[in-house]
């Protein structure tokens, strides 16, 4: 499971990578999209796969029996997926109101701040 | 458990809450913002005092021993951060009061640089990896709304390369934090530290350091991520940037200097000369980029960057001097640096222009803040007795007794190179007759005019002070720094809390 998950994560972070080095603005926010996906999954499965059950003691029990699923790597993930949706958000915002005002969506046209 | 590392953060989120509740009223949200800058300031030197005998106050947010819950820790590197931010604070929001254009106020400057303030703090304050995470990305999307308030067509133009390199390196640092869990499943910096000292785990290690390493260097600006810095930084009005030069850059920097002293100690030998040679390079490449500009906040920009080279020096020399040097220059630099920009906001407050092409015979007119801009630019250039000076002449006596001959020519070679951008900037500013006169767009009188610089001359005094009593300074910082070399108190604060 750890190999597939690896590929993914591999061809998320590749795409990722390769759409933010378009010249498109949507291009790019896909790509970041992507990215941050890539970076989820990766806790997740750097976390450690497990098939366990749910990790609640019952009432009057010190210690878990069974191997148990962690469930650190879940709430780290859904935090990042939250603010990443935020930022994504903004961002596409942030990327119409340039295309409104510079009147271009390739991100070579935006160069007259770089010298 | 004591509430005061916590308040830090809670205090800029009330004043926050509060601005936003008074969306309508610019003159309730300027007086809130000064008094929530104040208390920033006071709460800062409450816990400064508290901690400057070298105790580290420890928190457990929600009572959760500590490496289960959020730790929250300052030590003494922490306290003179939060210093920092609060001196900072009451200075930028004093300045825009004045300087800041209506429309950007009532779209809630205000409320964001507060939540800006938040989360620098929290990530200040935090001793828990993926909370460090978290007030990024607060302060980042504050960040990223300043940077784009006002939808001019250059702000908008900075801003998509800002976003787009700072999220990468979130992208890069929330990584590195995942494979850092699965190598030691824990996030707490203490218990890191702890299980990173106790079981080698060698190669690994060093490639997740790395990853840590390139997401704060892209937010830090070091050689070669900076290039998002010089075309976003310049963009948006004076008190922006000003904030900006004075803290985000300095949060990656700090990110950096704690967790190569407390997790990332076990290859000294690669990872610190690493970050040293990068730090050669960020120095040459930030100063050399400014000579070729003329325009005032470029090359302010643009020295931001060769500022960052100095206090990753410290860093990556990783002695107890070396370290010292950088905390110095941390402070040196946030004060001087922000000075800077809030002087060249007045200057173009004054004349409409940051061009040095077009301005000139401000010494004539204007000899008070000439003297304020001087006295910076000569900090900045390491002259003494100035601050500056005894940062650089502390990094630099670090250099030699560790013998990396390079970077100490380094430093010197690029010291001088900066007090030739400063000279350039009074030559063309101060000093020649304007080529043809501006009109003085300045409508204040005489008295707001002084109200208006206060902050400039509050930052100037402290650099001349910082150089005066450089003794207890430097005592200061050495005790700082000896902290960080020693990462056990640090660790036993923290696990032993609970």
């Amino acid at each position: 499971m750890e190999v597939v998950l690896a590929i993914v994560i591999g061809f998320l972070y590749g795409g990722g990578l390769y759409l933010m080095m378009r010249r498109n603005l949507i291009q790019l926010i896909i790509g970041l999209g992507l990215l941050s996906h890539g970076a989820n999954l990766l806790i997740f499965t750097a976390g450690g796969l497990r098939k366990g059950g749910a990790p609640i003691l019952a009432e009057g029990e010190k210690a878990f029996g069974a191997m148990v699923a962690d469930p650190l790597p879940q709430a780290l993930i859904l935090t990042s997926i939250v603010i990443s949706f935020a930022v994504t958000a903004f961002a596409l915002v942030l990327f119409l109101r340039t295309y409104q005002t510079v009147g271009t969506d390739d991100v070579d046209e935006l160069k007259e701040t770089d010298s | 458990m004591t509430v005061l590392p916590s308040l830090p953060i809670t205090i800029p989120l009330a004043g926050a809450v509060l601005c936003m509740l008074f969306r309508r009223n610019i003159r309730v949200q300027k007086s809130i913002a000064l008094f929530t800058s104040f208390l920033i300031l006071l709460t800062a030197l409450f816990v400064f005092s508290a901690t400057k005998d070298g105790t580290i106050a420890v928190m457990n947010v929600g009572d959760w021993p500590a490496p289960f819950g959020i730790t929250l820790a300052i030590d003494m590197l922490s306290s003179v951060m939060l210093l920092l931010v609060g001196l900072l604070a009451v200075g930028v929001s004093a300045y825009a009061c004045f300087d800041l254009d209506e429309p950007r106020m009532e779209f809630g400057f205000f409320p964001l640089m507060l939540i800006l303030l938040m989360g620098v703090n929290g990530a200040f304050v935090t001793g828990d990896l993926f909370n460090l995470y978290v007030w990024f990305e607060v302060l980042l999307t504050a960040s990223f709304i300043l940077l784009a308030l006002g939808g001019e067509r250059a702000q908008l133009a900075g801003s998509i390369k800002y976003v787009t390199l700072n999220l990468l390196s979130s992208a890069l640092f929330l990584a590195g934090i995942g494979i850092l869990y699965g190598m030691a499943g824990t996030l707490n910096l203490a218990e890191l530290a702890h299980l990173v000292k106790d079981g080698a785990r060698g190669d690994l290690l060093t490639m997740v350091a790395i990853m840590f390493m390139m997401a704060f260097g892209i937010k830090a600006g070091m050689f070669p991520l900076y290039f998002w810095l010089p075309a976003s930084y310049p963009t948006p009005p004076a008190a922006v940037t000003a904030l900006f030069s004075g803290l985000l850059t300095k949060v990656g920097v700090y990110s950096m200097i704690r967790m190569f002293t407390l997790v990332f100690e076990s290859d000294p030998e690669f990872l610190h000369g690493l970050i040293l040679a990068g730090a050669g390079l960020t120095m040459v490449s930030g100063v050399l980029a400014a000579t070729a500009q003329y325009e005032m906040r470029k090359i302010l920009a643009v020295h931001i960057v060769s500022q960052i080279g100095y206090i990753l020096m410290g860093l990556g020399l990783f002695t107890e001097l070396a370290l010292t040097g950088s905390i110095i220059y941390l402070a040196h630099v946030i004060i001087v640096k922000t000075n800077l920009f809030l002087i060249a906001g007045a200057i173009n407050r004054l004349k409409g222009t940051y061009d040095l092409h077009k301005l000139g015979g401000l010494y004539v007119e204007r000899p008070g803040l000439s003297i304020l801009f001087i006295i910076s630019a000569m900090s900045l250039a390491g002259v003494p007795p100035l601050s500056g000076f005894f940062a650089k002449i502390t990094l630099i006596i670090a250099g030699l007794r560790a013998e990396s001959w390079s970077i100490v020519v380094v430093a010197l070679g690029v010291s001088l190179l900066t007090l030739y951008s400063m000279t350039k900037i009074w030559a063309y500013v101060f000093w020649k007759p304007a080529p043809e006169p501006l009109p003085d767009l300045n409508p204040m009188p005489k008295g707001k005019w002084f109200v208006f610089l206060l902050p400039m001359v509050g930052y100037t005094v402290i650099t001349i002070a910082m150089g005066v009593f450089a003794g207890p300074v430097f005592d200061y910082a050495s005790e700082a720094a000896a902290q960080l070399m020693n990462p056990q108190s640090y660790i036993d604060a923290v696990l032993g809390a609970g």
